[in-house]
């Protein structure tokens, strides 16, 4: 009988294109194939140059994409970048793509946007493949089963030459979620109870696999979200095994397999499970039911509470590091223990990146903001994922009911996320993004960020301090026409 | 890459956990194309406070940063690991490396110590006590010698080869191109390629 397996293994050993030397001081480890290299402007341009350096050639253009998105502005796209050092780095990419014939979705193209937003989109990510990017939120297209990993510019500049990885083996941590969340509660909620549970450095060395009823419950972008953030939580790759929410995300996308080719991949794509009789290193298990809205207090991802809870005091830590970080966190943060996280209010909403900007993010947020008007003292981004997400949101009317709400309706890109386009905070401005770092600095010098989903982003716009949805008073009546097809 | 088989050099305690990538090198610095001159973006927002570890001499030549658990966690970027190396660092110790970050390092000729947090605690004690101490990192030995300090260190073999024979990852994987191209061979149909491009 086969030796039982859990997805990830399966995924990995499917890839592997030489079995590592075992033991051995100089043993080599397994060379895995990679079947979709995700590009980008930031990290890609060294590891072109090595290519060139060494006279090799882009051995897959075939397997690879690039995408504009860190560098560039949501506002005036239509004008060069103002910046000259970003846009000589997005000069620099379109110049290495035209060189190695990499197919390239520029700034203005429709399938422009987030490299983890687009490959989704496009139905290029796809069950059981190998996916790297040289951004550590390729963990994101785990969602669909893959083996997806970031990866450095060195190794970037590896994949480019040989198509190949040599990776270290990993081990295996379950994160069961079962029960059903409620009303107000999301995916990031539970990816970031997750992140406070095993901690930023938990999952290192680990895949996670992401199972349970909630997880089965959650539609393909809230996956995505889930994915998103594994590296949150230490781990490179995190994945949930395909099923037909899956499928169905995936029929009829330009890239995904059709007639009998449809056939035949579903018929593999349904080997993709843990088999019953796996076992994984490691099991964790976090109940969906009680799960609450979940917010970060301080400058890493792990440093979070439920959003009725309150701003803890470093007493609270027993390890004298976790102690000494979280002295450190509030002082960076201008937050005094014990205050209610209710209670903080915030200057800027972002709602985007890679982690929570898709159609459902945005359906989400609008549906608590449609008919209401935003805090006067608040200003708040709305950015789509893609220039494809923006339109489709468009035709549903969203683009007009933040407008009417008061936010600003973008252009696609990272964005607020990270401090490298001109959407960044100032020194001392607090923000609640739908982003996934709070670390210091993050979202500009000196900004303090707070973690929230998009539903959470959303009520916080409206009320002006951290809330959640329950908080808000009953919409206007004008509220209950919809004004989209959803 | 240049082989690394042991350094000796003036050790800089940083008591700080999780210091993430962004605290290595803010995204600012990220929109540069070359792969070297990264030293002035090291630790650039915690550079500007005077009082920072790296601000006191004689810890601004330091070589050797011994640094709190959880250290490169965040983002892939590689500028993280060529700042470090720009400024000076030839070897960064902790008790836990983010993945992606001590992938990187090894890729760099940075070695990525992993020291039990125990000795992390006491090599800490020593270098404030006596600032300027030198710290010995022995890769043949995997070993930390500071003051009277004696410590073994974690790596992975593979990487302490590659970095003990100082050679090319790309160039190791182009010796078995012949695999490569078997496998290629043997992919399903229904996997995706990029090209030629599909729209909606």
């Amino acid at each position: 009988m086969a030796v039982a397996k859990t997805l990830a293994e399966k995924v990995w050993d499917a890839h592997v294109v030489r079995k590592g030397d075992g033991e051995g001081a100089n043993a080599q480890p397994d060379l895995l194939f990679i079947d979709l290299h995700l590009v980008h402007e930031v990290t890609s341009p060294q590891a072109f140059e090595g290519l060139r350096l060494a006279g090799r050639k882009l051995r897959r253009p075939d397997l690879t994409i690039a995408t504009e998105d860190h560098n560039t502005p949501t506002l005036d796209i239509d004008k060069p970048i103002a910046d000259l050092t970003s846009r000589t780095q997005i000069q620099t990419l379109r110049n290495n793509c035209a060189e190695f014939g990499v197919r390239l979705h520029s700034l203005g193209d429709a399938e422009q946007g987030i490299v983890h937003v687009v490959g989704p989109q496009l139905g290029l990510t796809q069950p059981g493949m190998t996916v790297v990017c040289g951004d550590s939120h390729t963990s994101t297209h785990g969602a669909f089963g893959a083996l997806a990993m970031g990866i450095g510019t060195s190794e970037v500049e590896h994949v480019m030459a040989t198509q190949t990885l040599s990776l270290k083996p990993f081990k295996t941590m379950a994160i069961n979620v079962e029960g059903a969340l409620r009303p107000g509660v999301s995916a990031k909620d539970i990816i970031l109870a997750v992140i406070a549970k095993i901690g930023t450095g938990g999952g290192q060395g680990y895949v996670l696999e992401y199972r349970g009823s909630a997880i089965r419950a959650l539609s393909m972008e809230a996956r995505m979200t889930i994915c998103n953030m594994s590296i949150e939580a230490g781990a490179r790759a995190g994945l949930v095994a395909p099923d037909q929410t899956t499928y169905d995300y995936m029929f009829g996308r330009p890239h995904a397999p059709q007639g009998a080719e449809w056939d035949a991949a579903v018929e593999y794509w349904n080997t993709l499970r843990t088999d019953d009789d796996a076992t994984f290193d490691v099991e964790v298990d976090l109940d969906a039911d009680t799960l609450e809205p979940f917010v970060t207090w301080g400058t890493n991802p792990g440093q979070g509470v439920s959003l009725s809870a309150k701003v803890p005091s470093p007493e609270d830590f027993g390890d004298e590091n976790a102690k000494a970080a979280a002295e450190r966190a509030l002082q960076y943060m201008g937050l005094q223990a014990g205050t209610p996280m209710k209670e903080i209010r915030v200057d800027t909403v972002f709602l985007g990146s890679c982690t929570n900007s898709r159609m459902e993010d945005l359906r989400a947020a609008a549906d608590i903001v449609r008919g209401r008007q935003k805090d006067p003292n608040i200003r708040m981004l709305v950015v789509p994922g893609s220039a494809r997400v923006r339109l489709e949101a468009e035709a549903e009317g969203l683009d007009k009911v933040f407008k009417d709400f008061g936010a600003e309706w973008r252009f696609a890109g990272c964005s607020m996320c990270l401090g490298m386009n001109p959407d960044q905070l100032e020194v001392g401005e607090r923000c609640a993004s739908t982003s996934n770092r709070n670390f210091e600095g993050r979202q500009g010098k000196g900004g303090r960020t707070h973690l929230v989903s998009p539903v959470v982003a959303a009520a916080t716009a409206v009320r002006g301090t951290l809330s959640s949805p329950s908080d808000l008073d009953p919409a206007p009546e004008s509220a209950a026409i919809r004004t989209h097809a959803a | 890459m240049e082989k690394f088989t042991t350094h000796t050099g003036i050790g800089v305690p940083l008591r700080q956990s999780n210091v993430d990538t962004d605290q290595i090198i803010p995204a600012v610095y990220l929109k540069r194309i070359t792969r070297t001159g990264f030293e002035d973006a090291l630790f650039s927002a915690w550079r500007k406070d005077p009082s920072f570890i790296l601000n006191q001499a004689p810890f601004n030549i330091g070589s050797v940063l011994v640094a709190g658990p959880d250290f490169g966690t965040g983002s892939s970027r590689e500028h993280a690991v060529w700042a470090l190396k720009d400024y000076g660092f030839k070897t960064v110790l902790s008790s836990r490396f983010a993945d992606i970050f001590r992938g990187n390092s090894g890729k760099q000729g940075l070695l990525a110590a992993e020291v039990a947090q125990d000795d992390i605690e006491l090599i800490w004690k020593e270098l404030e006590n006596a600032p300027g101490t030198e710290v010995t990192v022995d890769l043949v030995s995997k070993t930390v010698i500071c003051g009277n300090i004696v410590a073994p260190f974690e790596i992975d073999d593979y990487t302490r080869w590659r970095l003990l024979e100082g050679l090319d990852d790309i160039g190791l994987t182009l010796q078995h191109e012949a695999d490569i191209t078997a496998y290629e061979a043997t992919r399903p149909a229904f996997k995706p390629t990029t090209l030629p491009a599909r729209l909606s």
